[in-house]
């Protein structure tokens, strides 16, 4: 319930500064709160708009599983591991300031026009960050955690277990959160073409047929959906790091 | 409580232990002997930064050492034979009092029954029951530190290494946990050495004293301390007299 108040807080000054913003541009492109969100309101009755929800909630979650399932696990063995570490990292580094969003030319033509190719161009740009986070925080581990887990008669594979992810996980998660506002970016880009359905598409739509409160049943759509996935990490983080959250 | 052990075979014999990090630097540690009966007690003191935890963490096969031996009952050792309470005990935040204590079990594969019941045993007996599902940073030091103590000794280990283990505690809280150690050692007849910087607790808690010189670390003496284990030790001459005779000996040059 704080929660949703605290959102509802926030909520209310960001629609005082919108209003005012929208009063100073006074133009189409900027349309006030009220006409925004009673066009959003008469959306979400529609099955459309979840169709285009649901496909965009579908790509978001599912790129950002497979960057987790890549990039913590390859995070973990680059910080544990300093021989991995030395033949990876340059590797990882090198291609780490690379924009691979430029790449999404070549993701359509090896993974197809379809969702593969969107779910793939957003997992790789996440998963970099889940990586470069997770091999930083078992970097930083404080080494007293291994003597004490080694002096308790704990082998290699087992400290990972019991020491190197339960460590590293809050910082996992803290790279999921900020992964989300870029996930969310670059699902707008992907889906801004090549395809018939999304939040993205749906702007990019209305857009084109000046349809400016559409246009923000879909921005206002976008940010629903992030907030959500933030949430949901903030929620899976208080599940599996409890030790993070005490009282 | 007093009497020395029966020798027979000792519980750890350290035979001319050396250790070399940097050549440069030369030994941190230079032809360490000493042996120690089962049962008995051995309190290490020295100057700040002279290998004591370099000894312990040898001891613990944390470290290899770089000539000389270590054998536990006569035979060699490694990781595990031991317990080892680390300086900041080394708790895990992400787990819970009872499964920081069960963890050295779990790790050797022992059966479930058998982890709940050896460790619910030690939390009462450390007074902790009650603390079992809560997070490290939820307590006090002294709590900390009886949880560190629960978590070695649920191993049932032969040998108890604890480095300066109550350093960081307010005074009370220390001889507190000092007669918590004590009264572990009459119950379960523990074998254990404390590496300490307070002279105080060497001679509370140790059968014999090792004093240490400084770098190359070597054995400047080792004091007997017969009056270990007494009660009410602390109020007694004889405690004031060990004191004294362990400073002496901690300011004599070698």
């Amino acid at each position: 319930m704080k929660l949703v108040g605290r959102y509802l807080i926030s909520g209310g000054l960001l629609m005082m500064v919108w209003k005012m913003a929208s009063l100073m541009v006074s133009s189409v492109i900027l349309p006030p709160p009220e006409l925004a969100f009673t066009a959003f309101f008469r959306a979400v009755a529609t099955l459309s708009f979840w169709r285009h929800f649901g496909a965009s909630a579908l790509r978001v979650t599912a790129a950002m599983a497979m960057a987790w399932l890549m990039g913590f696990p390859l995070g973990i063995v680059l910080g544990y591991h300093r021989k991995t570490d030395q033949l990876l990292s340059p590797f990882v580094f090198i291609t780490y300031p690379i924009p691979k969003i430029v790449l999404l030319p070549v993701f359509l033509i090896l993974f197809g026009l379809g969702d593969l190719s969107k779910i793939f161009m957003i997992a790789l740009i996440i998963g970099y960050q889940i990586v470069v986070a997770t091999r930083d925080a078992v970097l930083g581990l404080d080494k007293k955690y291994i003597d004490s887990f080694r002096s308790l008669g704990g082998g290699r594979h087992l400290t990972v277990r019991h020491v190197v992810v339960p460590a590293a996980l809050p910082s996992g998660f803290t790279a999921l959160r900020i992964g989300t506002g870029t996930g969310i970016a670059v699902l707008f880009f992907v889906e801004s073409f090549a395809t018939a359905s999304g939040l993205g598409y749906l702007i990019m739509d209305a857009w084109g047929r000046f349809a400016y409160d559409l246009m923000f049943v879909g921005i206002i759509g976008m940010s629903l959906l992030g907030v959500l996935l933030y949430e949901l990490f903030n929620y899976l983080e208080r599940c599996l790091c409890a030790w993070k959250y005490l009282s | 409580m007093s009497e020395p052990p029966a020798r027979s075979q000792p519980m750890i014999a350290v035979q001319q232990l050396s250790k070399t990090f940097d050549r440069a630097d030369g030994a941190v540690l230079d032809r360490i002997s000493f042996e120690l009966a089962a049962g008995e007690t051995l309190s290490i003191i020295g100057p700040s930064g002279c290998g004591k935890t370099t000894l312990l963490y040898i001891l613990a096969g944390l470290l290899p050492a770089s000539g000389g031996q270590v054998s536990i009952r006569g035979k060699g050792h490694g990781r595990g034979d031991t317990a080892f309470i680390l300086q900041n005990f080394g708790l895990f935040p992400w787990k819970t009092v009872y499964e920081n204590v069960v963890l050295g079990m779990k790790i050797r594969r022992q059966p479930p029954a058998l982890c709940r019941r050896i460790v619910q045993d030690l939390l009462d007996e450390l007074g902790l029951a009650e603390l079992a599902r809560r997070y490290p940073t939820q307590l006090s030091g002294g709590q900390q530190q009886r949880v560190a103590i629960a978590r070695a000794l649920a191993t049932r280990p032969d040998l108890l290494l604890m480095d300066e283990p109550f350093s960081s505690l307010d005074a009370l809280t220390r001889e507190h946990l000092q007669n918590t150690v004590l009264g572990m050692w009459r119950k379960k007849r523990l074998t254990y050495i404390i590496v300490t910087h307070s002279v105080a607790e060497a001679v509370i808690l140790g059968r014999r004293v090792v004093v240490f010189s400084d770098r190359p670390t070597r054995i400047k003496t080792v004091v007997d301390n017969p009056d270990f284990g007494r009660d009410g030790l602390r109020d007694q001459d004889c405690y004031f007299h060990r004191i004294r005779q362990l400073r002496r000996a901690m300011e004599r040059r070698v």
